[in-house]
């Protein structure tokens, strides 16, 4: 069975450096990484990262169909970032944007699909434990940082869910036909979460 | 099996005009390996399945699982009962398979590679082992309810509350999550709308407007409801 591609919350199972890598040190890459990206200025810098970040998709042999798949839902957001920059700042600008959006995203991807959950939830907690004497529970932060990255493709998934109920009362070009029933939606799943997560007795120790 | 023992249980919630009691007083005993909840919508059937867990607790009165308090010791009490909702799609959590399985391990603490081998050891015993590596997403609606079933029963628990396994199955998937159900060795709590599931059990509860309206056998439970329903 083909796998969903899934933006962020994926792991791909391969034998690539990257898949063998612990996982601290891709977390540490991917913080590292995200300052440079931020911190380093101009258009040329970020068409590096950017082209920096596509080379650890093709290393990581993940499929570019997939990844642009994966990426649509920030398309629409690049775009309306991108026009605003050209708008207000000019092309230099829009360009460092919209690249390093794409680079951030792209190499978060690329931790994901090569790194399973359930070592990245080892990695924080064990990370944490030190934080455990002024009581910080390390265990449900890593629970926590895995179930943000579980509910990105369920959020998506509710917000198809809404636009098709919206779309088939003829209420498409309502926003708070679109808005308020997904806000409702996601409190409601994220309510049935946690009741699920108390059901297996997750976060009783 | 585990005696689950309810007496003079009351569960109320916040409503417009107060307090209602959308729950008991309920006293009863059940001891059987099969037990079935029916009863109509919003009967009270789920809130009393979620008594047995610890997921609500009675504002009146006690349940105990094998002398266990839900209300005092929850977390034993979650370790002896396991519970599986009617939509999958919110008890599964990780994102893949074999990952799920290994969230429900964590409180055994077993190591990485522990938790890894014994996921696959489960899926191989629900015949899920070929979907280990792939989303929870991409699973159909009787793959994704044979999952969670297999995540709860990875953990061994003593007791299974199932509430309404089968309602967003067809069919085929009914048979395969029921035929799985009435197979394993722990006790079951099954609330079904299902009859013909609910025939299958040892013993029936019928419950309806909040309180438990026939106890007995399965059978004879289903004629009473039926005559309830013109």
């Amino acid at each position: 069975m083909r796998s969903t591609p899934n933006l962020l919350g994926l792991y791909s199972p391969g034998t690539t450096v990257l898949h063998r890598l612990p996982p601290g040190a891709k977390l540490g890459a991917l913080f590292t990484a995200s300052i440079a990206i931020t911190v380093v200025r101009g258009p040329v810098s970020s068409l590096l990262a950017l082209g920096l970040a596509l080379a650890l998709v093709l290393w990581a042999r993940m499929s570019l169909t997939t990844l642009v798949r994966a990426l649509r839902p920030i398309i629409v957001v690049a775009i309306l970032l991108g026009a605003f920059q050209v708008w207000q700042r000019g092309w230099p600008v829009a360009i460092e944007v919209v690249a390093d959006l794409f680079a951030l995203v792209i190499i978060a991807s690329v931790l994901t699909a090569t790194t399973p959950i359930d070592a990245m939830l080892d990695t924080i907690a064990n990370a944490l434990r030190p934080l455990r004497r002024f009581g910080v529970n390390p265990e449900r932060v890593a629970l926590a940082m895995a179930l943000m990255l579980r509910s990105v493709p369920t959020l998506l998934h509710i917000a198809g869910e809404t636009r098709d109920a919206a779309k088939a009362r003829g209420l498409e070009r309502h926003p708070r036909a679109l808005l308020v029933p997904m806000a409702l939606r996601t409190v409601a799943r994220a309510q049935s979460t946690g009741e699920a997560l108390a059901a297996r007795g997750i976060g009783d120790d | 099996m585990a005696t689950i023992q309810i007496v003079d249980a009351v569960v109320k919630a916040s409503g417009p005009g107060g307090d209602i009691t959308i729950l008991g007083p309920v006293t009863v005993t059940l001891q059987e390996q099969r037990i079935a909840l029916i009863g109509p919508n919003g009967s009270g059937k789920s809130t009393l399945a979620r008594l047995l867990n610890g997921l609500i607790c009675p504002d009146v009165g006690t349940v105990h699982i094998d002398g266990l308090d839900t209300t005092g010791d929850g977390s034993a009490v979650r370790r002896k009962v396991g519970f599986v909702f009617t939509d999958p799609e919110s008890q599964l959590v990780m994102p893949t398979v074999a990952e799920d399985i290994a969230l429900s391990l964590r409180r055994r603490g077993l190591d990485k590679i522990e938790r890894r081998s014994r996921s696959l050891e489960v899926l191989a015993v629900h015949g899920l082992e070929h979907l280990a590596d792939v989303s929870v997403h991409a699973l159909s609606g009787g793959q994704k309810q044979m999952l969670a079933i297999a995540g709860v029963l990875a953990t061994d628990p003593d007791v299974l509350v199932a509430d309404e396994p089968t309602t967003l199955l067809d069919l085929r998937n009914t048979r395969r999550i029921a035929d799985l159900l009435f197979d394993i060795g722990q006790q079951l709590v099954l609330v079904t709308h299902d009859l013909e599931l609910a025939a299958r059990c040892n013993r029936a509860l019928l419950i309806d407007g909040g309180t438990i309206v026939f106890d007995g056998a399965p059978a004879a439970a289903v004629d009473h409801y039926r005559s309830m329903a013109p």
